[in-house]
């Protein structure tokens, strides 16, 4: 019959009479735990990141930029050349069955003037449907609707950032600011996104019916032309098939021949983003798996120290099989001193890679993630290091025949 | 039903390609309640019949019956059982636990029986103060001198109550003196609580405490006789 609760005094006496030592052999495990788990939350950290990126930009996007246009020769970038129209996007909304939602937009900076403040912002003429697209919601008022799109009415729906520029603490809704001089009537307030994946201020915006922006902003010798086109797929299973759909209707209506290149283009920024987010996962992965190593060495420095204790108290475990332990008697005191070890290692570890990720990101800037899966399962972990490298050493000790381990000197 | 019965104990230790015979052909028995010293010189299997005798080592061939349980045919973890309950051992060397007080040496065998941790904590004491030891429970064996550390042994080989002590060599390290108060400590166990005491011994002085003395030479017992008072 085995007596944990004294087997465990054994344990415990034999490690505090060997304090110098039972910390040095925990500090490996503080070390691989507690790397661990910073090393997960910052990885975690920057996953998340990307995955808040994702959800503020909208999910199943597609932006379709104009084409770029060549002046002697010189190809310009994307979007200098200005080929999409209204007519594109309402083509694209009739005759695309995998697009949802399309919100056309034109826009370009303007000074902003409410009472004595002024701001400099973006201003983007779009139709109703944009806060569908980008999944955006409205912290106060009401969105502009089709009627304002088609009469032109002077309307502004304003980001969190412009709000706190220009009107501080006061209610915006209803009230009215001078874009370029025009007066629009604030009607409602846009929920605050947060930063882009470019590190942009999404909230720094001002929306106003697209037609509007055409007429009184904006306007160019192009009438109907829009900047860029705001695409929301049915699911993201249809983002392809949107992709081909729109490819191949803008082809047909900007007339381009079969060798011809395309005079614009679908970006499928879902699909990037969610590149980035998976390739963060496998650093994450990678970052764990290294710390891992650290750990595992930990648990060696355990069966090291457990070997040589083992041999050092030979006659102990003598002495101790003569008035009677039995087999398991010494294999468990053993096994417990290298979990007691190990988990006390680990749970230092804790608050060591807790601290480290705190440390980390008030310092360096990183968002850091501590997430307790991986506090429970490098916790775990450590354990069974513990009882995996204890048990050779304990396995070793109960097999010594006692009349020899009485005699060792 | 003898407490010790041995037949035809037969030992042989096997060195490389050399059979050793430690032991050969020993029958004896050993009732409840004697004082037995063994004598003889060094070589002479006293140490290898302790040992068996001890439930330390297994015969090679013969029968050792323990209140008549055949202990050859137990496995480790019986025999450590029988070690626990049945046999208190004392050692030339002491055997103490190191950086460990006495009490919490005294309490070891009872850690391996499953005792509560009271009881544990009240036989110990009881059983230092049958050795003389009272006060002394929460010295470390570097605190005592080599007669207390061998009352502690004692102890501790009396704590569960066994019938039998195995003394190999007790007063070995110890003085003339010294020697004298632990043998009269051995006397007054058989004399007061019946336990059968079983030493090894080199000095007929020691001997001389006991009551009945066997001699061991070449593995063979040459003369088993009470002692003369």
């Amino acid at each position: 019959m085995i007596n944990i609760p004294s087997t465990f005094k054994i344990s415990f006496r034999a490690l505090r009479v060997n304090k110098m030592r039972s910390a040095l052999t925990m500090l490996g495990i503080i070390i691989g735990v507690g790397a661990v788990i910073a090393m997960v939350a910052v990885g975690a950290g920057a996953s998340r990141q990307i995955a808040a990126q994702i959800s503020s930009m909208g999910s199943n996007l597609l932006i379709i930029l104009p084409g770029a246009t060549t002046a002697g020769g010189v190809r310009m970038g994307a979007g200098t050349q200005s080929t999409l129209t209204m007519g594109d996007a309402e083509a694209i909304q009739k005759e695309c069955p995998a697009v949802a939602f399309v919100a056309p937009t034109l826009g370009g900076v303007a000074q902003v003037v409410s009472g004595h403040l002024n701001w400099s912002t973006g201003v983007s003429g779009t139709t109703a449907d944009m806060l569908e697209v980008r999944d955006w919601d409205l912290t106060a008022g009401r969105p502009f609707t089709q009627q304002d799109v088609m009469s032109a009415t002077k309307v502004a729906l304003l980001g969190q950032t412009v709000v706190d520029s220009l009107f501080g603490d006061q209610d915006p809704v209803g009230q009215t600011i001078r874009i370029k001089n025009v007066p629009f009537t604030v009607i409602g307030v846009l929920a605050p996104k947060g930063q882009s994946a470019q590190g942009q201020d999404q909230d720094d915006t001002i929306l106003i019916p697209v037609t509007t922006a055409q007429k009184k902003l904006f306007g160019t010798q192009f009438p109907g032309m829009v900047r860029i086109i705001m695409v929301k797929a049915k699911s993201a299973e249809d983002l392809p098939a949107a992709e081909k759909q729109i490819t191949e209707l803008l082809r047909q209506r900007h007339r381009i021949g079969q060798k011809q290149d395309n005079d614009f283009t679908v970006r499928n920024l879902t699909q990037l983003m969610q590149a980035r987010e998976e390739s963060t996962k496998v650093m994450t992965l990678l970052l764990g798996a290294i710390a891992s190593v650290s750990l595992l060495v930990g648990g060696i420095g355990i069966m090291n120290i457990m070997l040589v204790s083992v041999t050092e108290r030979t006659r102990e475990i003598g002495i101790r099989m003569a008035i009677g332990a039995k087999t398991w008697d010494i294999r468990l005191q053993f096994i417990i001193e290298a979990i007691t070890l190990s988990l006390i290692g680990g749970i230092i570890g804790i608050f060591v890679g807790v601290a480290a990720s705190l440390a980390l990101s008030s310092v360096s800037g990183w968002p850091t993630v501590i997430s307790p899966l991986s506090i429970l399962l490098s916790f775990g972990f450590s354990g069974m290091v513990g009882i995996f490298f204890g048990f050779y050493p304990a396995y070793k000790a109960s097999l010594l025949n006692p009349i020899d381990a009485l005699r060792y000197e | 039903m003898a407490l010790i019965e041995v037949q035809q104990l037969r030992k042989v230790y096997r060195l490389g390609d050399i059979d050793l015979t430690a032991l050969e052909n020993v029958s004896v028995t050993v009732e409840r309640g004697e004082f037995v010293a063994v004598m003889g010189p060094s070589g002479s299997g006293k140490s290898t019949f302790m040992n068996i005798l001890g439930c330390l080592d297994k015969p090679t061939g013969g029968r050792y019956l323990l209140e008549g349980i055949d202990v050859g045919r137990l496995d480790r973890d019986e025999l450590a059982g029988i070690r626990n309950k049945k046999i208190g051992f004392v050692f030339q060397g002491f055997n103490l636990l190191p950086r460990t007080s006495a009490l919490e040496n005294v309490e070891l065998p009872m850690l391996y029986n499953g005792l509560p941790a009271g009881d544990r904590y009240e036989r110990a004491r009881a059983a230092l103060k049958n050795v003389g030891l009272e006060g002394r429970e929460d010295h470390h064996p570097n605190q005592l001198s080599g007669g207390q550390q061998q009352r502690v042994a004692i102890a501790r080989a009396l704590v569960n109550d066994a019938p039998i002590i195995l003394a190999d060599e007790p007063t070995g390290n110890l003085d003339t003196k010294t020697s004298a108060e632990i043998m009269e400590l051995f006397t007054a166990l058989n004399d007061e609580k019946h336990i059968t005491i079983i030493l090894v011994t080199h000095e007929s002085d020691i001997a001389a405490f006991s009551k009945r003395t066997m001699r061991f030479l070449d593995g063979r017992i040459v003369s088993d006789e009470a002692v003369k008072k």
